[in-house]
């Protein structure tokens, strides 16, 4: 295996070529390729029915592809025997039967890898769960069943992992012991890809992207670079006159809309709108610039892929 | 950023702790130690109760038809009843297809499935902790019932020992009944992955139809001889009645080519279809 570039090796990449998955009619993933590199968190995002989950099943031969391929680490997963050192995963907290203890879980699921018993309660320890460790999943919060299952990802120790909404459920101090251990796998120098329909979740807890909408890649690139291309960049302006300013805006090139007396301006900068002001003697009461929120530049990009739109066609 | 994780040190796959990890899988769970002595309470209670019955009634037999039953030994046909053995087809059955609907119902086949990829060894090792769990099950419903069936029946001095003709075979037919039984079930819960479907078509495959098909018509008797209620009926019975008769060894046969075919249709089931 070849060294690929700073932050890790082909080994702990995830790399989908023109995945595509049809069931039917319906084409849940068309033509993604994206690649996930090691020591960083990517985080995979787009509307509720995007191809998702769909996408992370492929990645673990759980499902196959219609077409194109997935490899973790050059190798297709379904080919290795057992999977626990290689990737672990966390896809729907309540894949585990409730009638089992949280330690006879994981020990089964350690034995089925040749992985000491030994290590089961280091992660019950790891996720908060040790002294939960002998009572009966049934009994579990949805957190708790979060927590074991992150839990069973991490039991291999392995150089990859996935997470399918790891966040659904948690409290504010379980999101934020979560983002605390994505941060410390990537740091490790692991590939961590945590899926998301909710960018506010991403925001602070991812170093890239890979946005998906309808089954088809949308971007895929760091965080900054997404919220930078995302909504263009707008700038506030107050004036009593807009009358005046407003012609002026609009023969330097600018973008103009009012509402309730303030100037909504694309297409200049808040420095440009000063000098502007400044040369034709228009009073300013108010000039700032609006950065674009995440969540804009998420909604702005989904927006035409989102499968369920409150109110739209069905 | 250090590159902690260097490339992956892995011990070789083995098979044994697939079939370890299932057996840690079958005992975690609380029901089904219950499931396995309420199924074997049920299907003892048809055979002792035919003993008592037999016992409690022995007046209503007049003298000939006592010397007969117990000079023929019939007292064994209450060893192991009809009903019995349809209650252990049933129940089974039943486990069998809830070792792998219940996991499809939860999603917990996902998790088993991502931990350990090759899909068709995971299911073998399954299918054999299955096989061997039931196998035991069956041994002491068989066993016991002929224990306590002859214990009563000796009472009335027509009770039957180990060294009656066809004694060995009944209980060993009646004990292999349920592994074959379970694993049909387990291969119907995988092509059907629901618990009800299953059950249902448990009872179709392995009761109806063996049920419904006579012995008169060449066709439909060879039909009915592959199921593996009419084999246990075959080797539960001394000689074949009927105008086609069959050997106990194409019932033996009849039993093994269905272990083997379940275990077949769960591994390819598993192996080509998304899970």
């Amino acid at each position: 295996m070849s060294a690929a570039g700073p932050g890790g090796t082909v080994v702990d990449m995830i790399e989908a070529r023109e995945l595509t998955k049809r069931y039917g009619a319906t084409t849940a993933v068309d033509g993604l390729t994206f690649t996930v590199r090691p020591g960083r968190v990517t985080g995979f995002l787009g509307p509720n029915g995007a191809g998702k989950s769909t996408t992370l099943r492929m990645v673990l031969g759980l499902h196959a592809p219609t077409a194109g391929t997935v490899t973790v680490g050059g190798r297709r997963f379904a080919e290795r025997p057992r999977g626990l050192r290689h990737v672990g995963a966390l896809l729907d907290a309540s894949d585990v039967h409730g009638g089992r203890t949280a330690r006879a879980q994981l020990a089964a699921l350690a034995r089925s890898n040749r992985i000491p018993l030994a290590r089961v309660d280091a992660v019950l320890e790891e996720v908060g769960l040790a002294g939960a460790a002998r009572r009966r999943i049934g009994g579990f919060s949805l957190g708790m069943r979060q927590r074991l299952g992150i839990a069973g990802a991490l039991l291999g120790d392995p150089p990859v992992l996935l997470f399918d909404e790891p966040l659904n459920g948690l409290d504010p101090e379980g999101v934020r012991w979560v983002r605390g251990l994505f941060r410390r796998l990537a740091a490790e120098g692991r590939t961590v890809f945590v899926s998301s329909h909710l960018m506010s979740e991403m925001e602070h807890t991812a170093d890239a992207l890979v946005v998906v909408g309808r089954g088809r890649l949308i971007a895929e690139e760091s965080l900054a670079a997404f919220a930078a291309r995302g909504a263009r960049p707008s700038v506030a302006v107050g004036t009593p006159s807009p009358g005046v300013l407003t012609p002026l805006l609009l023969a330097a090139g600018a973008e103009v809309v009012a509402e309730e007396g303030r100037l909504t301006v694309t297409g200049l900068s808040a420095a440009r709108i000063g000098e502007l002001a400044a040369e034709h003697r228009v009073v300013l009461d108010r000039l700032s610039p609006r950065r674009a929120s995440l969540e804009e530049a998420f909604m702005e990009l989904t927006a035409e892929s989102a499968d369920y739109t409150a109110g739209g066609a069905r | 950023m250090t590159a902690a994780v260097a490339s992956v040190r892995e011990p070789r796959a083995r098979f044994r702790d697939l079939v370890a990890s299932e057996w840690l899988k079958l005992w975690s769970l609380r029901s089904t130690g219950w499931a396995l002595l309420f199924g074997a309470l049920a299907v003892a209670t048809f055979n002792v109760g035919t003993a008592w019955d037999h016992y409690r009634y022995w007046y209503a037999y007049d003298e000939a038809a006592r010397v007969a039953f117990t000079a023929d030994g019939r007292g064994l046909g209450d060893a192991f009843t009809g009903n019995a053995a349809t209650v252990l087809v049933l129940w089974c059955a039943a486990m069998g297809a809830v070792a792998v609907v219940g996991e499809y119902g939860s999603g917990g086949i996902r998790t088993a499935f991502a931990a350990v990829p090759a899909r068709g060894a995971l299911v073998s090792a399954r299918a054999l902790v299955l096989a061997v769990v039931h196998a035991g099950f069956g041994a002491v419903v068989a066993g016991g019932s002929f224990w306590v069936s002859q214990a009563v029946l000796s009472l009335r001095g027509a009770g039957v020992s180990w060294g009656q003709p066809g004694a060995v075979r009944l209980v060993v037919a009646s004990a292999l009944l349920a592994p074959v039984c379970a694993l049909a079930g387990m291969a119907l819960g995988v092509l059907l992955r629901r618990g009800a479907a299953a059950v249902v078509g448990a009872v179709v495959v392995l009761l109806v139809v063996p049920m419904v098909l006579g012995e008169e018509r060449w066709a439909t008797a060879v039909a009915a001889h592959t199921t593996p209620f009419r084999a246990w009926h075959r080797l539960a019975s001394e000689g074949a009645a009927g105008p086609y008769p069959w050997t106990t060894g194409g019932a033996w046969l009849v039993y093994g080519a269905w272990a083997v075919g379940a275990v077949l249709v769960t591994v390819v089931a598993v192996r080509r279809r998304d899970q």
